[in-house]
């Protein structure tokens, strides 16, 4: 079982236990039933959670009464596709190794607790331009270390 | 060399996945690692040893405040990867609390102002994360500028930062909200009106009414825009804004039906739906019109969009139960469908539906369908049963010994575990429905004479009504000893001490019941004959006298000794009873050597406390306390902390002018009780006499009192409950209007009723706390006052901030044009709104025509509203800059 959990506001180890708690209820749940569950016994009134699987992957988002049920099973159909288009076709290894990435797309797509981009195509465009910067920043990093480490010897 | 040696992040994942056992010995040594090397000063090995923190922070919840201070110090490095390190560490481990907080302030501004662009990305979703009020205040003039960045995802995420900056630091508002609105009108760039439109959502959904002057741009986004995402948080807006100016209500209809029936996107029909079921109820044609898409979501095969289909006509039903009724059978058929979601939805719906007429109907269903599910929903619908029929004091209910009947049958179903509701409800009913108490008595003793229900846990609370209940209106039992024996067979001994205590007093209720109605009986046979009937009755012979005290001895015996004091005591009192009773009583169980005075003396003992035990105690209401008038010179709220300092001096002499005052001004009171006392003082029981004797001398009571003499009457006289029927009718006129025409709806109604509902005693109908002060107070005062202030052009404050920040100014002639303009507007149109919004019921509304005019009586009806009154007592009532003006489109 992996879980990646990111909280936009929500503290700390509490909610880490509540989505333990929650993983199972998730899997417990049969096929072909509706993907909602109400969720404000944890993650306060009004909360509500969905989750949606793609063979072995669960992806669960929890929202409250601001977002549309439909529109954020919609979300985790993007979220999917930009890690799809990011990965070509995502298992669950490419999630397990490249947490920084994963963080980087749903920065994206979710900003400070609300939806700021609903295209994968624009989320990949960022993606590839900060994979660039780090590349970037990497082999001039990489130069001047062999250099100072060469002085040092 | 530290970084040649040094684990990647990879390699921690790959030895992560690879422990079977052993997992939290490799996180420690990960850890202490970890330790050493983000001390180092070669920023590649800092940042990943704390990327490294980082993925076991989140992933094992291992504790990562300790490195605060080396997260800030990666996000200063110039190294893009390193600084986006830092900056991760930071989204996930910084509170508003850790110290080090404000030492990020000068980097973040310096990303914010840089030319990379990820590097302001970053930044800014720091900031939206956890920006605290220092943070926040510090950094609105770069988030100002960010707003009017060329660079679109920029604008896009400095506008989605705002909500933090508003959040934490109102005055934020003064500086960014102009700009904010302006964002509303780049349609040019969808990106932009998505993420200020949910900013807006969001504001919307917390003072949704300082917001109503922006209903012009949001309408105008609602036509225009082909966005579905956009569009759902227009609606949501709309949702939350409608409510509180019809006008704007019969505006947007039109539009949301025409987008409900033109798009494909099932997530923005909902949504569409949601809207006009919920502020827009009052327009029939449209609620038909959503009720039909409501249709089509029920047949459809996506579970997701029946569960909706149905959650929207539980939003519905409350207003158009029709809606609902012409889903019966679908709405009935779901209670069996495999997923919870659609199960739980419909049962709701059902209960909706219950009537007066079909309750009987409904709940036989129910109950039938709830033996066969698995437990967990079995509950659930047990739970929804006993709370619908209990709603208002039993309103539905007309049949109460079909109701009674009914909780004795939902006790007996396996899975129960209802015990607890069920015990409340069997007794208010037994105290509340004086008709009903015979099958109450009649079904408390099936309930306690099956021994296999003793040993159900889950029972027991129920046990404990049935007996009480028997024990109480035990004239009513068929046959006493057999209740005497069910009270103290072996099996109780099952039960939790509180429970059987429960079970000795009702024993001990019986027995004085039977011994009573024994001496009677034998009395009347030596003068009086109407005592044989008597005795046939309750099959009460010598023989079974003595029976019952035998059984005694056996079975409380044996509990004189018991741990549990409730029981030890009750179990003394019995015995001592039959202790004194036993030695007279055996002269009158053989009457062949006659002995009349004995006799005599047991039947005066039996009376007495045979009295006490049927001395009824009334009703005391939940508030009847705070009905007592306070005393001339009494003063409730003086602070006693002056009363130390003098108790210190003279601690006897000033107790007693305390206690004396108290009696003295108590006094006059005491002729209100007349009737009380009339009742209490009964001469045969004691205990009752002397608590009047007590009430008299202090003048305590419980129900006062001139004003409602009517409810005085009715309290105190209890229980001839035919008086107060017509209290209860009078004050319920305007509920039973409302059922009745509710209930129009329904298409089979019977025609008669069988039976006469019986009264049903109702104390709490004026001791309901005022819904005003269950209604949660606006949160952020502060917030929309701001907004309020920007929007409504109180300049003033708004120039001071905008000077201060050395930043641009609003345009202030413009905004007192517009205010002007406005004002004019609502002058005219301030009667209609007040009259539509009374009809309507819509306090919010009434409260928004009175605001300019009646400021005292606005301050008497919203205790809430506390900002309200703070902004009265800042703007002077002349100043007409506090009302809600009324935006153009409306008109």
């Amino acid at each position: 079982m992996i879980s990646l959990y990111r909280w936009n506001f929500c503290e700390g180890k509490a909610c880490g236990e509540a989505a333990g708690d929650y993983t199972d209820r998730v899997w417990s749940r049969a096929e072909n039933v509706s993907n909602f569950m109400e969720a404000d016994s944890i993650f306060g009134p009004d909360s509500r959670l969905v989750y949606k699987h793609y063979a072995t992957l669960y992806f669960v988002f929890v929202f409250d009464s601001s977002e549309n049920e439909l529109a954020m099973l919609d979300l985790i159909q993007v979220f999917v596709e930009t890690l799809d288009k990011c990965f070509r076709n995502v298992c669950e290894l490419d999630i397990v190794f490249n947490y920084s990435k994963l963080h980087t797309i749903l920065d994206e797509i979710i900003f400070g607790g609300q939806v700021l981009e609903t295209s994968s195509a624009e989320v990949m465009k960022v993606v590839e331009e900060i994979s660039r910067q780090e590349s970037a920043s990497n082999s001039i990093g990489l130069v001047t270390k062999t250099v100072s480490g060469w002085r040092n010897r | 060399m530290d970084s040649l040696f040094q684990r990647s992040l990879d390699d921690i994942i790959k030895g992560l996945r690879h422990q079977q056992a052993g997992e939290s010995a490799f996180v420690s040594k990960v850890l202490e690692e970890v330790r050493r090397e983000i001390k180092s000063t070669d920023s590649h090995t800092k940042s990943t040893a704390l990327q490294k923190l980082t993925y076991l922070h989140s992933i094992c919840f291992v504790d990562m405040s300790w490195a605060a201070f080396h997260a800030i110090e990666c996000i200063s490095y110039p190294n893009f990867t390193h600084k986006k390190v830092g900056y991760l560490a930071i989204s996930q481990s910084f509170q508003e609390s850790t110290p080090v907080i404000l030492l990020i302030s000068n980097q973040l501004r310096k990303d914010l102002k840089s030319n990379v662009e990820v590097e302001v990305s970053l930044a800014l979703e720091c900031l939206s994360r956890i920006g605290n009020l220092d943070l926040c205040r510090d950094l609105t003039p770069e988030v100002f500028t960010l707003m009017a960045s060329s660079r679109i995802p920029v604008r896009k995420k400095a506008i989605g930062v705002v909500l933090r900056l508003f959040g934490k630091y109102p005055d934020a508002v003064r500086v960014c909200f102009k700009r904010l609105v302006e964002s509303l009108e780049s349609s040019d760039s969808p990106p932009i009106v998505s993420a200020v439109i949910g900013v807006f959502c969001e504001l919307a959904s917390k003072d949704p009414k300082a917001y109503l002057p922006l209903a012009p741009e949001f309408y105008k986004i609602l036509v225009d825009s082909r966005n579905n995402w956009v569009l759902i948080k227009v609606l949501k807006i709309f949702t939350k804004l409608a409510p509180l100016e019809p006008r704007l209500a019969k505006k947007i209809v039109e539009p949301i039906c025409e987008l409900m029936s033109k798009t494909g996107a099932k997530s923005l029909m909902f949504e569409c739906i949601r809207t006009i079921l919920t502020s827009l109820a009052e327009h029939e044609s449209a609620v038909k019109l959503a009720a039909g898409r409501i249709n089509e979501l029920l047949i459809d095969e996506d579970p997701n969009l029946r569960y909706l289909g149905l959650h929207a006509l539980a939003i519905v039903a409350p207003k158009h139960i029709w809606a609902v009724l012409e889903n019966k059978e679908f709405v009935i058929k779901s209670l069996s469908d495999p997923d919870p979601n659609i199960k739980l939805e419909s049962l709701r719906l059902v209960m909706e539906m219950v009537s007066e007429s079909n309750v009987v109907e409904i709940c036989r269903v129910l109950v039938n369908y709830a033996t066969k599910s698995e437990p967990e929903f079995c509950n659930v619908i047990l739970g929804s049963i006993l709370s619908t029929c209990s709603n208002n004091v039993y309103e539905i209910i007309v049949d109460f010994d079909w109701y009674v009947s009914l909780l004795g049958e939902m006790s007996r179903i396996q899975h129960c575990q209802k015990g607890e509701e069920i015990e409340n409800q069997l007794i208010d009913i037994g105290m509340r429905v004086q008709d009903v108490r015979p099958e109450l008595v009649r079904v408390g003793r099936d309930l306690l004479m099956d021994p296999a229900l003793l040993g159900n846990p889950f029972l027991h609370r129920i046990l404990s009504a049935a007996a009480w209940l028997c024990g109480e209106y035990v004239e009513f039992i068929r046959n006493p000893v057999e209740l005497m024996e069910s009270l103290l067979q072996p099996r109780t001994s099952l039960l939790p001490p509180s429970v059987r205590a429960v079970y000795l007093e009702s024993a001990f209720k019986a027995l004085v019941f039977c011994l009573h109605s024994y001496l009677k009986s034998a009395h009347g046979e030596n003068g009086e004959a109407s005592g044989t009937t008597l005795i046939q009755e309750n099959h009460i012979t010598p023989d079974s006298v003595l029976h019952l005290l035998n059984l005694i001895d056996m079975a409380v015996g044996p509990l004189s000794g018991s741990y549990d004091v409730e029981i030890q005591e009750r179990a003394r009192n019995i015995l001592g009873f039959t202790e004194l009773i036993k030695p007279v009583l055996s002269d009158s169980l053989h009457p062949q050597d006659e002995r009349h005075k004995q006799q005599v003396e047991a039947s005066k003992m039996v009376r007495l406390l045979h009295d006490t035990f049927s001395d009824e105690l009334g009703p005391v209401s939940m508030s009847a306390q705070g009905r007592v008038p306070v005393p001339d010179g009494l003063v409730l709220h003086e602070n006693l902390a002056d009363l130390e300092a003098v108790c210190g001096s003279s601690l006897p002499a000033s107790s007693a002018t305390i206690s004396f005052e108290g009696s003295h001004n108590v006094e006059g009171a005491t002729s209100i009780f007349i009737s009380d006392q009339k009742e209490e003082s009964e001469p045969s029981s004691e205990s009752t006499s002397l608590l009047a004797e007590h009430r008299k001398r202090h003048g305590l009571y419980y129900l006062p009192s001139e004003k409602n003499t009517e409810h005085h009457e009715a309290n105190n006289d209890y229980p001839p409950a035919n008086e107060l029927k017509s209290g209860v009718t009078v004050s319920n006129d305007a509920q039973d209007l409302a059922k009745l025409a509710e209930q129009s709806f329904l298409p089979k109604r019977k025609s008669k009723q069988v039976k006469a509902r019986p009264v049903v005693v109702k104390l709490d109908e004026g001791d309901v706390l005022p819904i005003s002060s269950k209604i949660p107070q606006a949160k952020d005062d502060s917030l929309s006052e701001a907004v309020r202030d920007v929007l409504l052009g109180n300049k003033a404050a708004a120039d001071s901030v905008i000077r201060k920040k050395g930043k641009e100014k609003l345009n202030a002639k413009e905004q007192e044009d517009d205010l002007d303009h406005m004002d004019s507007q609502s002058g005219t149109v301030q009667n209609p709104v007040k009259e539509r919004s009374k009809r309507s019921s819509r306090k919010q509304n009434a409260d928004e025509g009175d605001h300019g005019g009646d400021k005292g009586k606005q301050k008497r009806r919203h205790r809430h509203g506390k900002h309200r009154t703070r902004e009265g007592v800042q703007n002077p009532p002349a100043n007409v800059i506090s009302q809600t003006p009324v935006p153009d489109l409306l008109l």
